[in-house]
Protein backbone atom coordinates (compact mmCIF):
# COMPACT_ATOMS: atom_id res chain seq x y z
CA UNK A 1 0.00 0.00 0.00
CA UNK A 2 3.16 2.41 0.80
CA UNK A 3 3.85 2.22 -2.69
CA UNK A 4 0.87 3.23 -4.50
CA UNK A 5 -0.14 5.95 -1.93
CA UNK A 6 3.75 7.10 -2.27
CA UNK A 7 2.87 7.18 -6.23
CA UNK A 8 -0.47 8.65 -5.90
CA UNK A 9 0.67 11.65 -3.36
CA UNK A 10 3.33 12.27 -6.65
CA UNK A 11 1.26 12.65 -8.75
CA UNK A 12 -1.22 14.41 -7.23
CA UNK A 13 1.69 16.67 -6.04
CA UNK A 14 2.63 16.94 -10.15
CA UNK A 15 -1.14 17.74 -10.65
CA UNK A 16 -1.38 20.74 -7.98
CA UNK A 17 2.14 21.95 -9.69
CA UNK A 18 0.55 21.92 -13.30
CA UNK A 19 -2.62 23.66 -11.79
CA UNK A 20 -0.66 26.28 -9.97
CA UNK A 21 1.36 26.51 -13.72
CA UNK A 22 -2.56 27.04 -15.21
CA UNK A 23 -3.16 29.85 -12.72
CA UNK A 24 0.16 31.38 -13.41
CA UNK A 25 -0.18 31.15 -16.95
CA UNK A 26 -3.51 33.15 -16.94
CA UNK A 27 -1.89 36.05 -14.94
CA UNK A 28 1.02 36.23 -17.14
CA UNK A 29 1.98 38.69 -19.90
CA UNK A 30 3.24 37.29 -23.50
CA UNK A 31 6.42 39.10 -23.00
CA UNK A 32 9.71 37.13 -22.35
CA UNK A 33 10.80 39.60 -19.44
CA UNK A 34 7.52 38.34 -18.01
CA UNK A 35 8.31 34.20 -18.47
CA UNK A 36 11.84 34.86 -17.56
CA UNK A 37 11.57 36.97 -14.79
CA UNK A 38 8.03 37.34 -13.72
CA UNK A 39 7.97 41.01 -14.65
CA UNK A 40 10.63 41.90 -11.38
CA UNK A 41 8.25 41.48 -9.21
CA UNK A 42 8.86 38.77 -6.52
CA UNK A 43 7.87 39.47 -2.09
CA UNK A 44 10.09 38.77 0.20
CA UNK A 45 8.30 35.02 0.63
CA UNK A 46 8.66 33.82 -2.96
CA UNK A 47 11.93 35.25 -3.73
CA UNK A 48 13.10 33.66 -0.43
CA UNK A 49 11.70 30.24 -0.69
CA UNK A 50 12.21 29.85 -4.73
CA UNK A 51 16.20 30.56 -4.86
CA UNK A 52 16.26 27.57 -1.75
CA UNK A 53 13.61 25.30 -3.42
CA UNK A 54 15.64 25.72 -6.65
CA UNK A 55 19.14 24.59 -4.99
CA UNK A 56 18.05 22.37 -2.28
CA UNK A 57 15.17 20.44 -2.02
CA UNK A 58 16.29 17.30 -2.66
CA UNK A 59 19.54 17.96 -1.00
CA UNK A 60 17.88 18.90 2.59
CA UNK A 61 15.69 15.45 2.53
CA UNK A 62 18.49 13.13 1.12
CA UNK A 63 22.70 14.05 0.27
CA UNK A 64 22.26 16.39 3.44
CA UNK A 65 21.19 13.93 5.97
CA UNK A 66 22.93 11.36 4.31
CA UNK A 67 26.57 13.02 4.52
CA UNK A 68 25.36 13.54 8.53
CA UNK A 69 24.54 9.88 8.73
CA UNK A 70 28.00 9.14 7.39
CA UNK A 71 30.44 11.58 8.33
CA UNK A 72 28.59 13.39 11.40
CA UNK A 73 26.86 16.30 11.50
CA UNK A 74 29.81 18.97 11.13
CA UNK A 75 28.19 19.41 7.20
CA UNK A 76 25.19 22.32 9.43
CA UNK A 77 28.47 24.15 10.05
CA UNK A 78 29.46 23.94 6.28
CA UNK A 79 25.66 24.76 4.96
CA UNK A 80 25.89 27.91 7.68
CA UNK A 81 29.05 28.89 6.10
CA UNK A 82 28.24 28.52 3.00
CA UNK A 83 24.67 29.97 2.36
CA UNK A 84 23.73 31.91 5.79
CA UNK A 85 26.62 34.05 5.55
CA UNK A 86 29.09 33.77 2.31
CA UNK A 87 25.68 33.38 -0.12
CA UNK A 88 24.05 36.00 1.72
CA UNK A 89 27.01 38.19 1.17
CA UNK A 90 26.64 37.78 -2.34
CA UNK A 91 23.54 38.59 -2.40
CA UNK A 92 24.32 41.72 -1.50
CA UNK A 93 27.37 42.21 -3.33
CA UNK A 94 26.37 40.60 -6.20
CA UNK A 95 22.51 40.69 -6.10
CA UNK A 96 21.89 43.91 -5.06
CA UNK A 97 24.34 45.39 -7.95
CA UNK A 98 22.76 43.13 -10.01
CA UNK A 99 19.16 44.30 -9.52
CA UNK A 100 19.94 47.96 -9.76
CA UNK A 101 21.41 47.45 -13.04
CA UNK A 102 18.68 45.49 -14.05
CA UNK A 103 16.45 47.83 -13.09
CA UNK A 104 17.67 50.60 -15.08
CA UNK A 105 18.72 49.00 -18.19
CA UNK A 106 16.15 45.81 -18.51
CA UNK A 107 18.59 43.14 -18.00
CA UNK A 108 17.36 39.63 -17.72
CA UNK A 109 20.92 37.56 -17.78
CA UNK A 110 23.91 37.85 -16.33
CA UNK A 111 25.29 37.63 -20.05
CA UNK A 112 23.48 40.19 -21.04
CA UNK A 113 24.84 42.97 -18.22
CA UNK A 114 28.56 42.03 -18.74
CA UNK A 115 27.66 42.30 -22.82
CA UNK A 116 26.35 45.42 -22.22
CA UNK A 117 28.71 46.80 -19.89
CA UNK A 118 31.53 45.78 -21.97
CA UNK A 119 29.80 46.39 -25.28
CA UNK A 120 30.72 42.77 -26.70
CA UNK A 121 28.47 40.30 -27.77
CA UNK A 122 31.61 38.04 -27.45
CA UNK A 123 31.63 38.13 -23.60
CA UNK A 124 27.63 37.69 -23.86
CA UNK A 125 27.93 34.41 -25.47
CA UNK A 126 31.03 33.34 -23.95
CA UNK A 127 29.03 33.50 -20.41
CA UNK A 128 25.97 31.91 -22.18
CA UNK A 129 28.36 29.12 -23.55
CA UNK A 130 30.52 28.89 -19.98
CA UNK A 131 26.86 28.49 -17.73
CA UNK A 132 25.32 26.17 -20.46
CA UNK A 133 28.10 23.53 -20.28
CA UNK A 134 27.46 23.56 -17.02
CA UNK A 135 23.99 23.61 -16.84
CA UNK A 136 23.36 20.79 -19.18
CA UNK A 137 24.67 17.97 -17.57
CA UNK A 138 22.98 19.31 -14.61
CA UNK A 139 19.90 18.66 -15.59
CA UNK A 140 20.95 15.54 -16.88
CA UNK A 141 21.65 14.37 -13.40
CA UNK A 142 18.35 15.30 -12.20
CA UNK A 143 16.54 13.29 -14.59
CA UNK A 144 18.63 10.82 -14.37
CA UNK A 145 17.85 11.13 -10.71
CA UNK A 146 13.91 11.41 -11.17
CA UNK A 147 13.85 8.28 -13.66
CA UNK A 148 16.10 5.96 -11.05
CA UNK A 149 13.75 7.52 -8.07
CA UNK A 150 10.38 5.97 -10.07
CA UNK A 151 12.26 3.12 -11.27
CA UNK A 152 13.16 2.06 -8.03
CA UNK A 153 9.81 3.27 -6.35
CA UNK A 154 7.53 1.45 -8.72
CA UNK A 155 9.98 -1.73 -8.48
CA UNK A 156 11.21 -1.36 -12.81
CA UNK A 157 7.27 -1.41 -13.48
CA UNK A 158 8.23 1.90 -14.84
CA UNK A 159 11.46 1.55 -16.43
CA UNK A 160 13.93 4.38 -16.25
CA UNK A 161 13.88 5.79 -19.70
CA UNK A 162 10.29 5.72 -19.45
CA UNK A 163 10.06 7.24 -15.83
CA UNK A 164 12.47 10.38 -16.81
CA UNK A 165 10.58 10.51 -20.18
CA UNK A 166 7.27 11.05 -17.99
CA UNK A 167 8.89 13.48 -15.35
CA UNK A 168 10.73 15.56 -18.71
CA UNK A 169 7.44 15.74 -20.59
CA UNK A 170 5.58 16.78 -17.34
CA UNK A 171 8.56 19.47 -16.63
CA UNK A 172 8.11 20.96 -20.15
CA UNK A 173 4.40 21.42 -20.12
CA UNK A 174 4.37 23.05 -16.84
CA UNK A 175 7.16 25.05 -17.58
CA UNK A 176 6.04 26.09 -20.79
CA UNK A 177 2.53 26.94 -19.49
CA UNK A 178 4.06 28.26 -16.32
CA UNK A 179 7.03 30.26 -16.68
CA UNK A 180 8.76 32.02 -13.48
CA UNK A 181 5.90 33.12 -11.90
CA UNK A 182 4.33 29.43 -11.19
CA UNK A 183 7.59 28.16 -10.60
CA UNK A 184 8.18 30.49 -7.89
CA UNK A 185 4.56 29.53 -6.71
CA UNK A 186 5.20 25.96 -6.69
CA UNK A 187 8.75 26.73 -5.11
CA UNK A 188 6.95 28.28 -2.59
CA UNK A 189 4.51 25.66 -1.57
CA UNK A 190 7.56 23.34 -1.62
CA UNK A 191 9.19 25.39 1.02
CA UNK A 192 6.85 25.63 3.62
CA UNK A 193 5.95 21.79 2.97
CA UNK A 194 9.74 20.99 3.38
CA UNK A 195 10.27 23.63 6.37
CA UNK A 196 6.98 21.59 7.94
CA UNK A 197 7.27 18.32 7.86
CA UNK A 198 11.21 18.37 8.56
CA UNK A 199 10.41 19.82 12.01
CA UNK A 200 7.04 17.25 12.11
CA UNK A 201 9.54 14.37 11.72
CA UNK A 202 12.12 15.78 14.08
CA UNK A 203 9.67 16.18 16.75
CA UNK A 204 7.67 12.46 16.22
CA UNK A 205 11.23 10.61 16.17
CA UNK A 206 11.89 12.48 19.77
CA UNK A 207 8.33 11.77 21.69
CA UNK A 208 9.05 7.87 19.95
CA UNK A 209 12.48 7.15 20.87
CA UNK A 210 12.63 6.06 24.82
CA UNK A 211 14.39 8.35 26.55
CA UNK A 212 14.73 10.96 23.76
CA UNK A 213 18.07 12.53 23.21
CA UNK A 214 19.46 10.48 26.13
CA UNK A 215 19.17 7.62 24.56
CA UNK A 216 20.45 9.27 20.98
CA UNK A 217 23.63 10.90 22.70
CA UNK A 218 24.44 7.50 24.59
CA UNK A 219 24.49 5.16 21.13
CA UNK A 220 25.93 8.07 19.08
CA UNK A 221 29.06 8.10 22.10
CA UNK A 222 29.00 4.15 22.21
CA UNK A 223 29.03 3.91 17.98
CA UNK A 224 30.52 6.71 16.57
CA UNK A 225 32.00 9.20 19.51
CA UNK A 226 33.89 11.14 16.47
CA UNK A 227 29.98 12.48 15.86
CA UNK A 228 30.02 15.04 18.77
CA UNK A 229 33.45 16.55 18.76
CA UNK A 230 33.39 19.26 15.90
CA UNK A 231 36.14 18.15 13.14
CA UNK A 232 37.31 14.80 11.90
CA UNK A 233 39.41 12.97 8.88
CA UNK A 234 36.50 13.80 6.41
CA UNK A 235 35.74 17.29 7.97
CA UNK A 236 38.88 19.00 8.01
CA UNK A 237 39.36 22.49 7.92
CA UNK A 238 40.61 22.78 4.48
CA UNK A 239 37.95 20.37 2.92
CA UNK A 240 35.23 22.20 4.79
CA UNK A 241 36.06 26.12 3.79
CA UNK A 242 36.65 24.50 0.07
CA UNK A 243 33.41 23.14 0.08
CA UNK A 244 31.85 25.62 1.54
CA UNK A 245 33.74 28.86 -0.62
CA UNK A 246 33.41 27.06 -4.04
CA UNK A 247 29.43 25.90 -3.31
CA UNK A 248 28.56 29.57 -2.27
CA UNK A 249 30.49 31.76 -5.05
CA UNK A 250 29.12 28.41 -7.76
CA UNK A 251 25.52 28.96 -6.07
CA UNK A 252 25.40 32.58 -7.07
CA UNK A 253 26.75 32.48 -10.29
CA UNK A 254 24.33 29.41 -11.37
CA UNK A 255 21.99 30.54 -13.76
CA UNK A 256 18.87 29.56 -12.51
CA UNK A 257 19.67 31.65 -8.67
CA UNK A 258 21.66 34.12 -10.34
CA UNK A 259 18.76 34.87 -12.54
CA UNK A 260 16.57 35.69 -9.23
CA UNK A 261 18.72 38.22 -8.11
CA UNK A 262 16.52 40.18 -11.01
CA UNK A 263 12.89 39.02 -10.12
CA UNK A 264 13.11 41.36 -6.84
CA UNK A 265 10.24 43.56 -6.45
CA UNK A 266 11.66 46.27 -4.57
CA UNK A 267 14.98 46.99 -2.80
CA UNK A 268 13.23 46.11 0.77
CA UNK A 269 12.27 43.15 -0.59
CA UNK A 270 16.32 42.83 -0.95
CA UNK A 271 16.81 43.88 2.00
CA UNK A 272 14.43 41.45 3.94
CA UNK A 273 15.73 38.42 2.46
CA UNK A 274 19.39 39.78 2.96
CA UNK A 275 18.35 39.21 6.94
CA UNK A 276 16.52 35.95 6.86
CA UNK A 277 19.24 34.15 4.99
CA UNK A 278 20.54 32.69 8.13
CA UNK A 279 17.88 31.81 10.06
CA UNK A 280 16.31 30.44 6.98
CA UNK A 281 19.41 28.33 7.09
CA UNK A 282 19.10 27.58 10.57
CA UNK A 283 15.51 26.63 10.61
CA UNK A 284 16.07 24.16 7.83
CA UNK A 285 19.15 22.35 7.96
CA UNK A 286 19.77 21.78 11.72
CA UNK A 287 16.69 19.88 12.01
CA UNK A 288 17.20 17.70 9.09
CA UNK A 289 20.98 17.08 9.38
CA UNK A 290 20.05 16.04 13.00
CA UNK A 291 17.90 12.97 11.76
CA UNK A 292 20.92 12.52 9.60
CA UNK A 293 23.04 12.39 12.65
CA UNK A 294 20.36 10.29 15.10
CA UNK A 295 19.76 7.60 12.51
CA UNK A 296 23.53 6.89 13.70
CA UNK A 297 22.94 7.18 17.10
CA UNK A 298 19.52 4.80 16.95
CA UNK A 299 21.68 2.30 15.26
CA UNK A 300 19.63 1.97 11.86
CA UNK A 301 21.35 0.89 8.52
CA UNK A 302 21.79 2.79 5.63
CA UNK A 303 23.57 1.64 2.91
CA UNK A 304 24.74 5.41 1.78
CA UNK A 305 27.20 3.81 -0.39
CA UNK A 306 24.86 1.90 -2.52
CA UNK A 307 22.49 4.88 -3.12
CA UNK A 308 19.98 4.06 0.41
CA UNK A 309 18.73 6.90 2.35
CA UNK A 310 18.75 7.51 5.87
CA UNK A 311 15.61 9.59 6.04
CA UNK A 312 13.38 7.05 4.19
CA UNK A 313 14.55 4.98 7.17
CA UNK A 314 14.17 7.10 10.09
CA UNK A 315 10.10 7.55 9.03
CA UNK A 316 9.46 4.14 8.74
CA UNK A 317 11.17 3.15 12.37
CA UNK A 318 9.71 6.08 13.90
CA UNK A 319 6.60 7.51 12.13
CA UNK A 320 3.24 6.87 10.88
CA UNK A 321 3.17 5.33 7.34
CA UNK A 322 1.28 7.77 5.94
CA UNK A 323 3.77 10.59 7.70
CA UNK A 324 6.71 8.55 6.23
CA UNK A 325 5.59 8.08 2.53
CA UNK A 326 4.41 11.95 2.65
CA UNK A 327 7.60 13.38 3.16
CA UNK A 328 9.11 10.48 0.97
CA UNK A 329 6.95 10.89 -2.19
CA UNK A 330 6.70 14.46 -1.29
CA UNK A 331 10.87 14.99 -1.53
CA UNK A 332 10.93 13.11 -4.37
CA UNK A 333 8.58 14.90 -6.57
CA UNK A 334 10.54 18.15 -5.51
CA UNK A 335 13.15 16.73 -6.55
CA UNK A 336 11.72 16.29 -10.06
CA UNK A 337 10.63 19.58 -10.32
CA UNK A 338 13.63 21.15 -9.30
CA UNK A 339 14.90 21.35 -13.03
CA UNK A 340 12.07 23.45 -14.06
CA UNK A 341 13.97 26.57 -13.25
CA UNK A 342 17.29 25.23 -14.57
CA UNK A 343 15.32 24.46 -18.13
CA UNK A 344 13.74 28.22 -17.83
CA UNK A 345 17.25 29.46 -16.95
CA UNK A 346 18.99 27.70 -20.02
CA UNK A 347 16.32 28.55 -22.33
CA UNK A 348 16.95 32.24 -21.22
CA UNK A 349 20.61 32.02 -21.98
CA UNK A 350 20.32 30.76 -25.46
CA UNK A 351 18.15 32.54 -26.61
CA UNK A 352 18.65 35.97 -24.69
CA UNK A 353 21.95 35.91 -25.37
CA UNK A 354 23.42 33.52 -28.15
CA UNK A 355 20.06 33.32 -30.50
CA UNK A 356 19.56 37.01 -30.41
CA UNK A 357 22.41 38.77 -30.77
CA UNK A 358 24.07 36.12 -32.89
CA UNK A 359 21.36 35.06 -35.38
CA UNK A 360 18.29 37.43 -35.07
CA UNK A 361 18.98 40.65 -33.23
CA UNK A 362 15.57 42.33 -34.01
CA UNK A 363 13.38 40.34 -32.49
CA UNK A 364 10.02 41.06 -31.15
CA UNK A 365 9.21 40.83 -27.30
CA UNK A 366 6.35 38.39 -28.21
CA UNK A 367 8.42 36.34 -30.77
CA UNK A 368 11.26 36.20 -28.03
CA UNK A 369 8.67 34.96 -25.87
CA UNK A 370 7.49 32.04 -28.26
CA UNK A 371 10.89 31.19 -29.00
CA UNK A 372 11.99 31.12 -25.40
CA UNK A 373 9.02 28.36 -24.27
CA UNK A 374 10.34 27.18 -27.49
CA UNK A 375 14.27 26.43 -26.18
CA UNK A 376 13.26 25.07 -22.79
CA UNK A 377 11.76 22.18 -25.23
CA UNK A 378 14.58 21.70 -27.06
CA UNK A 379 17.08 21.85 -23.71
CA UNK A 380 14.70 19.63 -22.00
CA UNK A 381 14.42 17.15 -25.21
CA UNK A 382 17.94 17.72 -25.69
CA UNK A 383 18.93 16.37 -21.98
CA UNK A 384 16.91 13.63 -21.71
CA UNK A 385 17.96 12.15 -24.87
CA UNK A 386 21.77 12.20 -23.79
CA UNK A 387 20.72 10.82 -20.03
CA UNK A 388 18.91 7.59 -21.65
CA UNK A 389 21.16 7.16 -24.07
CA UNK A 390 23.97 7.48 -21.35
CA UNK A 391 21.91 5.30 -19.17
CA UNK A 392 21.40 2.74 -21.50
CA UNK A 393 25.49 2.39 -22.54
CA UNK A 394 24.44 2.53 -26.21
CA UNK A 395 27.63 2.35 -28.47
CA UNK A 396 30.73 4.98 -27.45
CA UNK A 397 27.46 6.09 -24.20
CA UNK A 398 29.52 4.60 -21.17
CA UNK A 399 32.35 6.63 -21.94
CA UNK A 400 30.53 10.24 -23.18
CA UNK A 401 27.78 9.34 -20.58
CA UNK A 402 29.98 9.24 -17.52
CA UNK A 403 31.90 12.40 -18.60
CA UNK A 404 28.79 13.89 -18.90
CA UNK A 405 27.75 13.02 -15.29
CA UNK A 406 31.30 13.92 -13.74
CA UNK A 407 30.47 17.33 -15.46
CA UNK A 408 27.32 17.67 -13.77
CA UNK A 409 28.88 16.26 -10.38
CA UNK A 410 31.50 19.39 -10.80
CA UNK A 411 29.12 22.22 -11.89
CA UNK A 412 29.12 23.87 -8.19
CA UNK A 413 32.84 24.41 -9.04
CA UNK A 414 32.24 25.19 -12.66
CA UNK A 415 30.08 28.16 -11.63
CA UNK A 416 32.05 29.08 -9.11
CA UNK A 417 34.98 30.23 -11.61
CA UNK A 418 32.92 32.59 -12.93
CA UNK A 419 32.26 34.17 -9.64
CA UNK A 420 35.49 36.02 -9.12
CA UNK A 421 35.94 38.16 -12.84
CA UNK A 422 32.08 38.94 -12.69
CA UNK A 423 32.65 40.47 -8.89
CA UNK A 424 35.87 42.27 -10.22
CA UNK A 425 33.92 43.48 -13.29
CA UNK A 426 31.14 44.66 -11.36
CA UNK A 427 33.21 46.84 -9.06
CA UNK A 428 36.38 47.88 -11.14
CA UNK A 429 36.20 49.98 -13.52
CA UNK A 430 39.42 49.40 -15.16
CA UNK A 431 38.37 45.93 -15.82
CA UNK A 432 38.52 45.37 -19.49
CA UNK A 433 36.62 43.31 -21.94
CA UNK A 434 40.00 41.16 -22.70
CA UNK A 435 40.40 41.34 -18.81
CA UNK A 436 37.46 39.41 -17.81
CA UNK A 437 37.41 36.91 -21.10
CA UNK A 438 40.76 35.87 -19.91
CA UNK A 439 39.84 35.78 -16.18
CA UNK A 440 36.65 33.65 -17.57
CA UNK A 441 38.52 31.39 -20.06
CA UNK A 442 41.75 30.59 -18.03
CA UNK A 443 40.26 28.93 -14.92
CA UNK A 444 37.57 27.08 -16.67
CA UNK A 445 40.49 25.44 -18.82
CA UNK A 446 42.34 24.76 -15.94
CA UNK A 447 40.10 23.66 -13.79
CA UNK A 448 38.45 20.91 -16.14
CA UNK A 449 41.68 20.30 -17.01
CA UNK A 450 42.58 19.11 -13.44
CA UNK A 451 39.47 16.89 -12.75
CA UNK A 452 39.37 15.06 -15.81
CA UNK A 453 43.39 14.42 -17.14
CA UNK A 454 45.13 11.65 -15.34
CA UNK A 455 46.98 12.35 -12.00
CA UNK A 456 50.80 12.69 -13.65
CA UNK A 457 54.00 12.81 -11.52
CA UNK A 458 56.12 15.46 -12.99
CA UNK A 459 59.59 15.53 -11.29
CA UNK A 460 58.46 15.22 -7.57
CA UNK A 461 55.14 17.61 -8.00
CA UNK A 462 51.74 15.64 -9.41
CA UNK A 463 50.10 17.54 -11.71
CA UNK A 464 46.23 17.15 -12.06
CA UNK A 465 45.70 16.17 -9.08
CA UNK A 466 42.38 16.97 -7.06
CA UNK A 467 43.97 18.54 -4.09
CA UNK A 468 46.45 19.93 -3.16
CA UNK A 469 48.08 20.63 0.57
CA UNK A 470 44.16 19.47 1.26
CA UNK A 471 42.73 22.52 -0.41
CA UNK A 472 39.78 21.34 -3.30
CA UNK A 473 41.58 22.68 -6.71
CA UNK A 474 37.83 24.98 -7.66
CA UNK A 475 39.84 27.05 -4.95
CA UNK A 476 42.71 27.47 -6.76
CA UNK A 477 41.08 27.57 -10.03
CA UNK A 478 39.11 30.65 -8.70
CA UNK A 479 42.40 32.80 -7.23
CA UNK A 480 43.85 32.10 -11.02
CA UNK A 481 40.94 33.39 -12.60
CA UNK A 482 41.03 36.48 -10.10
CA UNK A 483 44.63 37.48 -10.86
CA UNK A 484 44.40 36.60 -14.55
CA UNK A 485 41.21 39.54 -14.90
CA UNK A 486 43.40 41.88 -12.82
CA UNK A 487 46.55 41.30 -14.55
CA UNK A 488 45.20 40.99 -18.32
CA UNK A 489 42.92 44.32 -17.83
CA UNK A 490 45.60 46.57 -16.09
CA UNK A 491 47.72 45.77 -19.47
CA UNK A 492 44.99 46.10 -21.81
CA UNK A 493 42.37 49.56 -22.78
CA UNK A 494 38.90 49.25 -22.25
CA UNK A 495 36.83 48.77 -25.26
CA UNK A 496 35.63 53.07 -26.50
CA UNK A 497 31.79 50.69 -27.12
CA UNK A 498 32.03 49.81 -23.39
CA UNK A 499 29.23 51.06 -21.33
CA UNK A 500 31.43 51.27 -17.83
CA UNK A 501 29.73 54.55 -16.69
CA UNK A 502 26.66 53.68 -16.71
CA UNK A 503 26.93 50.67 -14.38
CA UNK A 504 28.93 53.07 -12.00
CA UNK A 505 27.19 56.16 -11.19
CA UNK A 506 24.19 54.05 -9.51
CA UNK A 507 21.87 55.64 -6.89
CA UNK A 508 19.50 53.67 -4.52
CA UNK A 509 15.76 53.48 -5.89
CA UNK B 1 27.06 59.35 3.41
CA UNK B 2 28.82 56.75 4.58
CA UNK B 3 31.80 57.61 5.40
CA UNK B 4 35.65 55.42 5.32
CA UNK B 5 34.93 54.02 8.81
CA UNK B 6 31.85 52.69 7.97
CA UNK B 7 32.99 51.63 4.70
CA UNK B 8 36.20 49.30 6.17
CA UNK B 9 33.91 48.86 9.43
CA UNK B 10 30.78 46.76 7.58
CA UNK B 11 33.36 45.20 5.77
CA UNK B 12 35.20 44.10 9.20
CA UNK B 13 32.09 43.24 10.44
CA UNK B 14 31.22 40.99 7.81
CA UNK B 15 34.65 39.68 7.51
CA UNK B 16 34.31 38.44 11.15
CA UNK B 17 30.89 36.60 11.01
CA UNK B 18 32.59 34.55 8.10
CA UNK B 19 35.77 33.85 9.83
CA UNK B 20 34.23 32.81 12.83
CA UNK B 21 31.19 30.59 11.38
CA UNK B 22 33.29 27.64 11.90
CA UNK B 23 34.06 27.43 15.66
CA UNK B 24 37.65 26.90 15.39
CA UNK B 25 38.30 27.29 18.92
CA UNK B 26 36.31 24.53 19.90
CA UNK B 27 37.87 22.14 17.35
CA UNK B 28 37.70 18.62 18.89
CA UNK B 29 35.66 19.50 21.93
CA UNK B 30 32.65 16.85 22.16
CA UNK B 31 30.96 18.19 25.08
CA UNK B 32 27.07 17.58 24.62
CA UNK B 33 25.18 20.59 26.24
CA UNK B 34 21.50 20.07 26.97
CA UNK B 35 21.60 17.34 24.42
CA UNK B 36 22.93 18.81 21.03
CA UNK B 37 27.23 19.27 20.90
CA UNK B 38 28.66 22.25 22.08
CA UNK B 39 29.54 23.36 18.65
CA UNK B 40 25.98 23.47 17.50
CA UNK B 41 25.05 25.80 19.96
CA UNK B 42 27.72 27.88 19.00
CA UNK B 43 25.97 27.93 15.57
CA UNK B 44 22.45 28.25 16.84
CA UNK B 45 23.41 31.50 18.25
CA UNK B 46 25.88 32.60 15.18
CA UNK B 47 23.23 32.66 12.60
CA UNK B 48 20.90 34.44 14.97
CA UNK B 49 23.58 36.98 15.63
CA UNK B 50 24.31 37.02 11.76
CA UNK B 51 20.61 37.77 11.01
CA UNK B 52 20.66 40.67 13.38
CA UNK B 53 23.77 41.89 12.07
CA UNK B 54 22.47 41.70 8.38
CA UNK B 55 19.05 43.64 10.04
CA UNK B 56 21.57 46.60 11.61
CA UNK B 57 23.17 46.52 7.92
CA UNK B 58 20.11 47.07 5.87
CA UNK B 59 18.86 49.89 8.14
CA UNK B 60 22.10 52.04 8.28
CA UNK B 61 24.54 51.12 6.03
CA UNK B 62 22.32 49.68 2.82
CA UNK B 63 23.62 50.94 -0.36
CA UNK B 64 27.29 50.93 0.86
CA UNK B 65 30.08 50.26 -1.97
CA UNK B 66 27.95 49.99 -4.44
CA UNK B 67 25.30 53.37 -4.61
CA UNK B 68 27.41 56.61 -4.94
CA UNK B 69 26.88 58.46 -1.93
CA UNK B 70 28.41 61.84 -2.89
CA UNK B 71 32.34 60.29 -2.78
CA UNK B 72 33.28 57.56 -4.64
CA UNK B 73 31.66 54.57 -4.25
CA UNK B 74 33.02 51.18 -4.76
Amino acid sequence: MSTSLQLGIIVGYLLVALGVGLAAYRVTDRAAEDFYLASRTFGTVVLLFTVFATLLSAFTFFGGPDTAYAFGPEWILVMGLMDGLIFAVLWYVVGYKQWLLGQRHGYVTLGELLGDRFGSRAIRALVAVVSLFWLFPYVMLQQIGAGGALAALTDGTVPFAAGATLVTGFMIAYVVLAGMRGIAWTDTLQGAFMLCTVWAALGWVLVAVDGGLGTINAGLAATSPEFLALGSEFYSPETMLTFAVSIAFGVAMFPQVNQRFFTAASETVLKRSFALWPVLVLVLFVPAFLLGTWGRGLGLEADIGAGESILPVILAEYTPAWFAALVVAGAIAAMMSSSDSMLLSGSSYFTRDIYRPLVDEGLSERREDRLGRAGVVVFAVGALLASVWAEAEAFGAATVGSILVEIGDLAFGGFAQLALPVIVALYWRRTTATGIAAGIVCPQAVYVAFNFLPETAVGSVSLFSDTYFGWGISIYCMLLGLAVTVAVSAATSPNPNANAEDHFRLEAD
Amino acid sequence: MASTVERYGWAVVMGILIVLAIPWFLWGVDRVVLGLPLWLWWHIGWMLLASVVFRQFTRRAWGIWIVETGGEAA
